[in-house]
């Protein structure tokens, strides 16, 4: 078989995506692709999103029909040079291994568990040669919030991803939450994992723990991306941290969760029972109470870091959604040089995956 | 790791979290532990279907084996529960419960109510329900209509493993009487279920399957049905809403009216016979409530007004099948059957 003949597949994001819905090819047949073009849209039961395409080449043939359901690495397209004559590409085609429904995942980032000072903390791995990606998801959060940028991001070396305390499959009983808490089991699975110095990546209130870790910590950081942070200024959306905390149905939590994002219809009726799942959990309420009033007291930030990063060591780079409806894309100018990404919310690095992930990389292997 | 467990090893898993967090939730029925004071039978089944199996060794003390009496060990978790326990009591068949009725519809329904608010009845009933078994007429009702008939009493009757953990745990931590009713045919069914405790409120409809076409309301054994049912018709370009009850008192008619507003169509699926059902009664709600909104009459798909039969053959016609479901869909959408 052809080396030069290089098959599209269908995503898979996250652990429990087991099938996609190619909703529609946004190429033509015959068209040149670059890695990083939006090929085709994709639909899970959790979340809609664009496919950017990992290859170059030449888009030879369309094998997945728009509308249809396919299983995770089931082939939709075929990219060959002109050289490659049709009839090895209807070979290719014809003999195509279909996945096999596997439990254990080769490609799958590994979900494990470690124990903590502040109990057990749960992280997902991806191995790689250099400086780690460290992924920190923001409040009520979970490592899922990088469901897009882990695939992308490991292609260039090792990437990390935690449930930070309270968050998540991590530990619920936090007692006094505080700031302290999070960035010392930051500190901690770096230390367990025997991971000197990380690029830190935080998303909203994991930002903050980021920022506070590059200020106190500099030897552990390689450099910082702080994307939606939380830290930069004093405005919050406290009504929107309010109704989080405080919903405890799909009725009151959905509207609370449209903010996140630009586009509203993203929010999804699986986006909201997987949040509620986690807020029923013994022991999330009141931590997110907590945690909230000590982070967020009155509806506005406690703590701003943007004078400290100014004189900081390491790169530090932001990145916001121009229409972040929870923390103001304002607070992105404090620090010099930020990326505001048009047609995002808060939850950026999941509307504007390919953009970010570029950003990110452009930030860590230079 | 995602982590599946049966509906069988949910139930099993929040009666021992919840005996682990409070020593006054004790469980009690007729051979739930398997022999108590018989040597050498200590645990040999852990209840009919084995669902308490292993529990007496981790909780001795909190499960009691009762004589094989409903009238005495029903009116005796009542009553313990009025004293201060939380008892969880099984009740093998809900067909069983007419002889245990008095203690539940005349006592714990009523005892918040008589004594002005004062007196508080924590008990949980569970008792296993439905057709499939080939366990005939006095072991497969699905007596669901009954028990949301008499107020006082909460009615939960779960569909997948997920729910059964968090609303039994609901149902345990509930100062009213709950009657939590299992579907035999649905206790091997696995799904994701979180190690740690959580707690589903009551009265809030989970939508399984969201849809812009026809609302489907039903709960128990009948939604995987309707879910399968939802696949056919979406290959025929009907797109289907789902909406699992999950608890039939108090009832979320909220999720139902606002999926009906958008649908326009509703059909009622229940398992229970089809007078004075839980479908009769959304249909009534929706009728009522949210007439406007419908742009045909309502359909209803329920078993006949006839015992559970005992031939197999006969039984899989008494059941709603997802054929049927399906078909009264497409009637709803205006297809006339060829």
């Amino acid at each position: 078989m052809s080396e030069e003949i290089v098959p599209i597949l269908m995503p898979k994001w996250g652990l429990s995506m087991k099938q996609g819905t190619l909703s529609s090819w946004l190429v033509e047949e015959g068209s040149e692709i670059s890695p990083g073009d939006e090929i085709m849209d994709v639909e899970t039961d959790k979340i809609a999103n664009a496919v950017e395409a990992t290859d170059g080449g030449l888009l030879r043939r369309r094998v997945g029909m728009a509308g249809e359901t396919y299983p995770v690495r089931a082939l939709l397209g075929v990219l060959a040079p002109p050289s490659v004559p049709d009839s090895q590409i209807d070979a290719y085609v014809a003999s195509f291994e279909a996945p096999v429904a596997e439990e254990e995942d080769d490609g799958e980032p590994v979900r494990l568990f470690l124990d903590l000072d502040v109990g057990r903390i749960r992280y997902a791995e991806r191995p790689g040669d250099g400086i780690p990606v460290l992924l920190i998801h923001g409040f009520g959060g979970d490592l899922d919030n990088w469901l897009f940028n882990i695939d992308a991001l490991s292609e260039a070396g090792p990437v990390i991803a935690l449930d930070l305390p309270g968050h998540g499959q991590s530990v619920k009983s936090v007692a006094a939450p505080s700031l302290t808490t999070m960035t010392n089991a930051v500190i901690g699975l770096m230390d367990s994992l025997g991971v000197d110095r990380a690029h830190l990546v935080g998303h909203s209130m994991g930002g903050l723990v980021a920022g506070r870790i590059g200020i106190d910590r500099p030897d552990r950081v390689a450099s910082l991306t702080l994307i939606a942070a939380a830290g930069l200024g004093e405005e919050i959306n406290g009504a929107y941290l309010d109704g989080f905390v405080s919903a405890s149905s799909r009725r009151d939590l959905k509207p609370a969760l449209v903010h996140l994002f630009a586009d509203q219809a993203l929010v999804n009726r699986s986006m909201v029972e997987d949040v509620l799942k986690y807020k029923r959990l013994d022991g999330v309420g009141a931590f997110l109470e907590a945690f909230r009033d000590a982070l967020f007291p009155g509806g506005r930030q406690a703590a701003n870091l943007a004078g400290d990063l100014a004189g900081i060591g390491c790169p530090c780079h932001v990145i916001w959604g121009a229409e972040d409806a929870i923390i103001p894309a304002a607070h992105a100018r404090a620090v010099e040089g930020a990326t505001v990404i048009d047609g995002a919310g808060h939850m950026v690095q999941m509307e504007k995956a390919a953009e970010v992930n570029r950003l990110i990389l452009s930030w860590t292997t230079g | 790791m995602a982590r599946t467990l049966s509906m069988m090893a949910a139930i099993n898993e929040a009666l021992d979290q919840e005996m682990s967090r409070d020593p006054t939730v004790v469980v009690l029925g007729e051979d739930i532990v398997g022999g108590t004071g018989s040597p050498g039978e200590d645990d040999a089944w852990g209840g009919a279907m084995g669902v308490t199996k292993g529990l007496i060794h981790k909780h001795p003390g909190q499960l009691i084996d009762t004589p094989l009496s409903e009238s005495a060990y029903i009116g005796a978790a009542i009553g313990a529960a009025t004293c201060g326990l939380r008892p969880v009591a099984e009740l093998m068949f809900i067909d069983f419960m007419g002889v245990c009725l008095d203690q539940i519809f005349n006592q714990a329904a009523k005892f918040r109510y008589m004594f002005g608010g004062k007196a508080e009845t924590p008990v949980v009933i569970r008792a296993t329900c439905g057709a499939g078994f080939r366990a005939a007429a006095q072991h497969s009702q699905m007596l669901t209509p009954i028990m949301t008939h008499i107020p006082g009493l909460k009615v939960v009757c779960p569909s997948n493993a997920y729910d059964t953990k968090g609303l039994l745990i609901q149902s345990i931590r509930d100062n009213d009487p709950v009657i939590f009713l299992e579907h035999k045919n649905l206790y091997d069914r696995e799904t994701d279920v979180p190690e740690e405790s959580y707690a589903i409120p009551f009265g809030e409809a989970n939508i399984a399957r969201e849809g812009r076409d026809v609302t489907i309301v039903t709960y128990g054994m009948m939604v995987p049905y309707s879910l399968e049912a939802s696949e056919t018709l979406k290959s025929e370009g009907i797109d289907v809403e789902v909406i699992d009850l999950r608890t039939l008192s108090p009832i979320d008619l909220d999720t139902v009216f606002e999926s009906v507003e958008m649908t326009g169509r509703l059909v009622c699926v229940d398992e229970a016979n089809p007078r004075c059902s839980i479908a009769s009664d959304v249909a009534a709600a929706v009728a009522q409530d949210a007439f406007g909104s419908l742009k045909g009459p309502v359909a209803m798909v329920t078993a006949p007004h006839a015992p559970v039969p005992f031939s197999s053959a006969l039984e899989d016609l008494y059941i709603p099948s997802p054929e049927r479901i399906a078909e009264a869909v497409r009637r709803t959408m205006g297809e006339r059957p060829s």
